[in-house]
């Protein structure tokens, strides 16, 4: 399956930004199941300097600087990606969560040592004693790690209202899970949450969901923008997807930008302006296949 | 202990060393029988010669020097921060050649050691990889910087600076109780302490070879020239970046930037473009290629590191990352100081090194790990429990000083979170001499080693930081916790080639701009400094004399008494004040006066005109000389004086104001005299002699500008020039004519005169003449042409013409139209200053505020 996908970002300064120094995760990286054909970076104006260099997790970040004095910052990424559809997990791994979550102290191969890393609590995926019991009960003894984790999607989904009106970045995980509404920003910080306070290891996974799937095939959600879900780690297998907002584990339909332990990591677009006032943002994305 | 000198009277001797008694651990200077140890006699037998009376003078020699050079430390916490003084004891800390051979090794191979897990764990990562460290030992400390990890480059950025902290326990066998790779402090403070013993007792410090310091700082100057990137500029312009006046250790910042040669500067003086760093200064931008690091690591780049920090420079890791630019310690380095490291460093100088580790730590577990978790939760009440990083809101605590709940509490919050505390056995630490006014006393020591790199490995500083409990059973021994430092002598066996850097310092400290380096907010300081000192002295002139009228009775109840009150409150602008108090009442005057002179939190008070003077010279400490220092400390000593008065006896005031005004005459005979006349010595006199116009033509109005009500004129006159201190001068010429024209002369139009208004605005032009071009702004031709109308307007006042007044009323409205000029005219002109040299730009700021984004 191949796509293209264009993903523009547009600030409206009040007044002039005399300088900027912005990192951009927009490009899009490579995958097992997922192949860049090709990803570019058209900024207006044009910058002083365009560095691009590759992250500790693989991602593709881009470093540029404006210079020159401007009220508008045009940043469009245009990728066309393809999709390998045949390349489906084995669902069947028979392991129990506990056993999955030992493995994860004791395995010594690189994977497992490398996955560690996202067994740690961070900012956006603190875990309240709300966020802990939630997760619990997805996984009582003896479950097997994908049923458990298949099955917290489900109830991420089933319990949690979409409202793009309720949260803003700065919602904690408390509000979320107190008011059980979110985005899917919130949902996958969640689902990750419960998932490290059992002892596995999870990622933050970025990236795009197709505008307008053919005929016959429904419309998902979080469409406009970019779109989060997140990954699993299955000792001896590798990671795994899951997309609670639209509750289905993202096959042939989710193009990945980046991955990290949560939001701050992959930030699509973030920088240090000097001046600027006050600004408007306005963002377009747009999937298509080809 | 036993004396080996035969001319020292026993008397003397008991009453040196008889409480001497090491509470059971190493002693430095005894051994375990109680014999003083050979290196360090020499030294014992001095001191008992020149006997506790003598050497009590030498303790308050050293602190005098160190309260005039104004050595300090911040304490954060205590009143939102504070100042103190640098505590330093009489002994110094004796360590002989061979020991000091082991030892020096010992800390060549740990930073080396160090180095090398640097480019490990910002590179390859094999040590994750192959499962030496675990994850989670590196992930979870503040100081591993993940956008520092550059997996697919080659780093090759090397630990620069390395220190250690070191103790010695029971056996005497050194070992390190913490690693220093971040910004480690405490180098300039091991020199000053060098300095100011050997000036104490200095045929002691000559006779007992001891090793010089300064090998080591040209080492440190050597290693950062050679670190920068080439480039077409034949000399590399290095900068010392601090985090500002209210860090702990600012003044070492000041200290080591003038010591080395290095321009002092703050974040926001440093600007990113063109994948550079430069430097604003006030004749433009010029590139930086190596920066001297003070702040640590995640404050120091706001588009990539912690996104909160405004110390920073933005886009600074993109400049390092296109190599143009060297940060030394480089970003990330802070990792190295996890304490949960120190367990690794035997298998890691096996791995890294193929040698065995020489130095040992102390023992130390680490509860992220399960089985040294249970170790250390079975043992508390023998462990010292720390956090991994100071950021972690966690004080070290001693497991057997804590009672049950307290150590339950303390197991619940490791089992919450094990990766975050280690623990370490409780050394006993060796103990030193102090000298505490009558006798020495034994204290735990701490020894802070330092070390720079060069280019086949490591220098060890041939001395170090030796800081010791301000109490015997002190364990923890920090600046922070009141701790006392002493200098250290590493004792040669021959007598060494003297080696200093002070001569080229004598340059350095007076020349720091070497480069004509002056950065906006430096220029902006200094220029705020001559303002502040000025208005001070100005107001002190002002405020003695209405106190001693108030004192004396002389012209109390005087319309012209009454008149100079009320030119009190219009020259400090510290309304209503007697513009609302009813005239011929001494005890409302008193009451006003103390306002106006002690007040703190009364804007435009004197005590406040005080602090900002001494916050603003402060901050430009780097700029300003030793002997300026010594004038800026009495300063403050007055200043506290006149606070500590009391409300109902004001009248004391009038002591300290005679020592107050000649210490703040002296700070302005002395910025005259010393400092060298580069950029910033202009902007403080271009402060000054502004600040002085304004007060002049201020109190001109206050006084004269009507003749009102005032049937004799010379108590006027004469106070006016009491104030601008031209009262001799007025004497000397005119005898005892009381002829207002005449005063107006003098402190109008005598060029002659430094008090006049036509003097300031010679100066004024001369500075202005000078300052660096801005013509691309405009904003030049904005200052000259506010200077030269003004000083038009000064040079062609008629003063007969001035002074007339009116018949009706009495009075001089065209005195009073010419000073309404200047009085707008004057702060115009600071304030076009102002705008072209001093504004730096835009404060940059965040794009995103993280979590406020536009995703789904």
């Amino acid at each position: 399956m191949r796509y293209r996908v264009t993903h523009s970002t547009t600030y409206d300064y009040s007044s002039n930004v005399s300088l900027c120094h912005n990192v951009a995760r927009l490009l899009v990286r490579n995958t097992r199941q997922q192949r860049c054909l090709s990803s570019a970076l058209h900024i207006e104006p044009q910058p002083s300097s365009v560095n691009e260099w590759t992250d500790l997790f693989g991602n593709r970040q881009v470093n540029f600087s404006i210079e020159k004095p401007h009220n508008r910052l045009v940043v469009r990424a245009t990728s066309e990606v393809e999709l390998e559809t045949g390349a489906a997990l084995d669902m069947l791994f028979p392991v129990s969560w506990e056993s999955a979550a030992e493995m994860m102290k004791t395995e010594k191969d690189t994977d497992t040592l490398e996955a560690r890393l996202y067994l740690l609590r961070t900012d956006f995926t603190e875990a309240g004693p709300a966020v802990v019991e939630y997760a619990q009960s997805s996984f009582p003894a003896g479950r097997s790690l994908i049923e458990g984790v298949e099955d917290l999607m489900h109830r991420i989904n089933r319990d949690f209202t979409y409202d793009p009106g309720f949260s803003t970045i700065a919602t904690p995980l408390q509000d979320v899970i107190a008011h059980r509404r979110g985005v899917c920003q919130d949902f996958a910080h969640l689902a990750i949450a419960c998932l490290r306070s059992m002892g596995l290891a999870a990622r933050y996974v970025s990236g795009y969901i197709e505008t307008l799937p053919p005929e016959g095939k429904e419309k998902l959600v979080g469409v406009d923008a970019s779109h989060a879900w997140f990954s699993i780690y299955v000792p001896q297998r590798g990671w795994m997807d899951f997309d609670p907002t639209n509750a289905r584990i993202p096959l042939d339909q989710h193009i990945t930008t980046a991955w990290g332990r949560d939001y701050a990591d992959v930030a699509p677009l973030k920088g240090v302006v000097y001046g600027g006032g006050k600004h408007r943002l306005g963002v377009a994305v747009n999937v298509e296949r080809l | 202990m036993k004396q080996k000198s035969t001319e020292i009277t026993p008397d003397s001797a008991r009453s040196l060393c008889t409480d001497y008694i090491p509470p059971g651990c190493h002693d430095e200077m005894c051994d375990p029988a109680g014999e003083v140890r050979p290196h360090w006699l020499y030294l014992m037998e001095a001191l008992e010669q020149m006997g506790p009376v003598e050497l009590r003078k030498r303790r308050d020699e050293t602190w005098r020097q160190m309260r005039e050079n104004d050595v300090t430390y911040n304490f954060y916490g205590e009143r939102g921060g504070t100042t103190r003084p640098w505590k330093l004891d009489l002994i110094p800390h004796l360590l002989e050649s061979d020991t000091w051979a082991g030892l020096e090794s010992g800390l060549m191979q740990r930073a080396e050691l160090l180095n090398l897990l640097l480019q490990d764990l910002y590179g390859p990562r094999k040590l994750v990889s192959q499962g030496v460290l675990p994850p989670e030992l590196l992930h979870s400390h503040p100081g591993y910087l993940i956008p520092c990890i550059n997996p697919g480059m080659a780093i090759s950025s090397q630990l620069v600076f390395y220190a250690a902290d070191l103790v010695r326990d029971r056996n005497g066998e050194t070992c390190v109780l913490s690693d220093r790779t971040q910004a480690p402090s405490g180098s300039g403070y091991a020199l000053e302490n060098r300095i100011v013993i050997s000036r104490v007792l200095p045929s002691l410090f000559r006779d007992s070879h001891t090793h010089r310091l300064a090998s080591y700082f040209r080492t440190v100057r050597h290693t950062l020239d050679s670190h920068a990137p080439s480039s077409d500029e034949k000399e590399a312009t290095i900068v010392l970046l601090s985090p500002g006046p209210a860090n702990e250790s600012y003044f070492e910042h000041a200290y080591l930037a003038n010591y080395l040669g290095y321009t002092l500067v703050e974040g926001s003086d440093l600007v990113v473009r063109e994948e550079r760093v430069w430097l604003k200064t006030l004749e433009g931008l010029r590139p930086v290629h190596v920066i001297l690091r003070r702040m640590d690591d995640s404050y120091c780049d706001p588009v990539e590191l912690r996104e909160d920090s405004y110390l920073g420079v933005p886009g600074l890791m993109n400049a390092v990352r296109a190599g143009n630019v060297a940060v030394a310690n480089p970003l990330g380095s802070g990792i190295l100081e996890s304490p949960a490291l120190l367990r690794y460093l035997p298998e890691l100088a096996r791995l890294l090194l193929g040698q065995e580790l020489m130095l040992p730590s102390v023992e130390t577990w680490w509860c992220g790990d399960p089985l040294e978790r249970q170790h250390v939760l079975a043992n508390l009440e023998n462990l010292v429990i720390k956090p991994v990083h100071q950021s972690m809101g966690f004080r070290s605590r001693f497991g057997d000083e804590l009672s049950t709940a307290d150590r339950e509490e303390l197991k619940a919050r490791i089992q919450a979170n094990p990766l975050h505390y280690i623990a370490q056995e409780r050394l006993p630490m060796s103990s030193l001499p102090v000298f505490d006014g009558d006798s020495l006393k034994p204290r735990h020591a701490v020894l802070r080693a330092f070390l720079v790199a060069e280019e086949h490995g490591y220098m060890v500083m041939p001395g170090g930081l030796t800081r010791v409990g301000s109490s015997n059973d002190q364990l923890i021994v920090t600046s922070q916790a009141g701790g006392i430092s002493k200098d250290t002598w590493v004792l040669a066996t021959e007598p060494e080639k003297q080696v200093s850097l002070l001569g080229e310092r004598q340059h350095a400290v007076y020349v720091p701009e070497r480069h004509g380096a002056v950065p906006g907010r430096v220029a902006d300081n200094m220029f705020w400094t001559g303002r502040y000192a000025e208005r001070a002295e100005f107001v002190s002139r002002l405020l003695r004399l209405a106190l001693q009228f108030l004192e004396t009775g002389e012209g109390a109840g005087t319309q012209a008494f009454d008149r100079l009150l009320v030119s009190v409150t219009k020259q400090t602008m510290t309304w209503p004040g007697f513009l609302n108090l009813p005239t011929g009442d001494p005890e409302a005057a008193r009451n006003e006066l103390y306002r106006v002179i002690c007040d703190r939190s009364s804007s435009g008070s004197l005590m406040q005109t005080l602090s900002s003077f001494l916050r603003t010279a402060r901050s430009v400490r780097d700029r300003l000389s030793s002997d300026t220092w010594r004038i800026i400390n009495d300063i403050d000593d007055e200043s506290n004086a006149l606070y500590n008065i009391k409300p109902g006896n004001i009248i004391d005031a009038l002591d300290e104001f005679d020592n107050l005004i000649t210490a703040l005459t002296a700070f302005s005979g002395l910025t005259l005299e010393n400092i060298t006349r580069g950029r910033s010595w202009r902007f403080l006199d271009m402060g000054r002699r502004i600040e002085r116009a304004l007060q002049i033509s201020r109190l001109l109005e206050s006084m004269l500008s009507t003749s009102h009500g005032i049937d004799d004129e010379s108590l006027l006159r004469d106070s006016v020039l009491t104030i601008v201190d031209s009262l001799m001068t007025y004497r000397r010429r005119y005898r005892e004519d009381a002829e207002i024209p005449l005063m107006l002369d003098l402190v109008i139009c005598d060029e002659n005169n430094p008090r006049s208004l036509a003097y300031q605005m010679t100066r004024i032009e001369e500075h202005v003449a000078g300052l660096p071009d801005k013509r691309d702004t405009g904003s030049r031709s904005e200052i000259e042409r506010l200077a030269l109308e003004t000083a038009t307007l000064v040079r062609l006042a008629d003063i007969n013409r001035l002074s007339t007044t009116t018949k009706q009323t009495g009075s001089r409205e065209l005195l009073h139209e010419f000073l309404g000029v200047l009085a707008g005219r004057l702060p115009a002109l600071s304030n076009a200053i102002t705008a072209a040299y001093f504004q730096a730009a835009e404060m940059p700021h965040q794009l995103v505020r993280l979590r406020s984004g536009e995703d789904s």
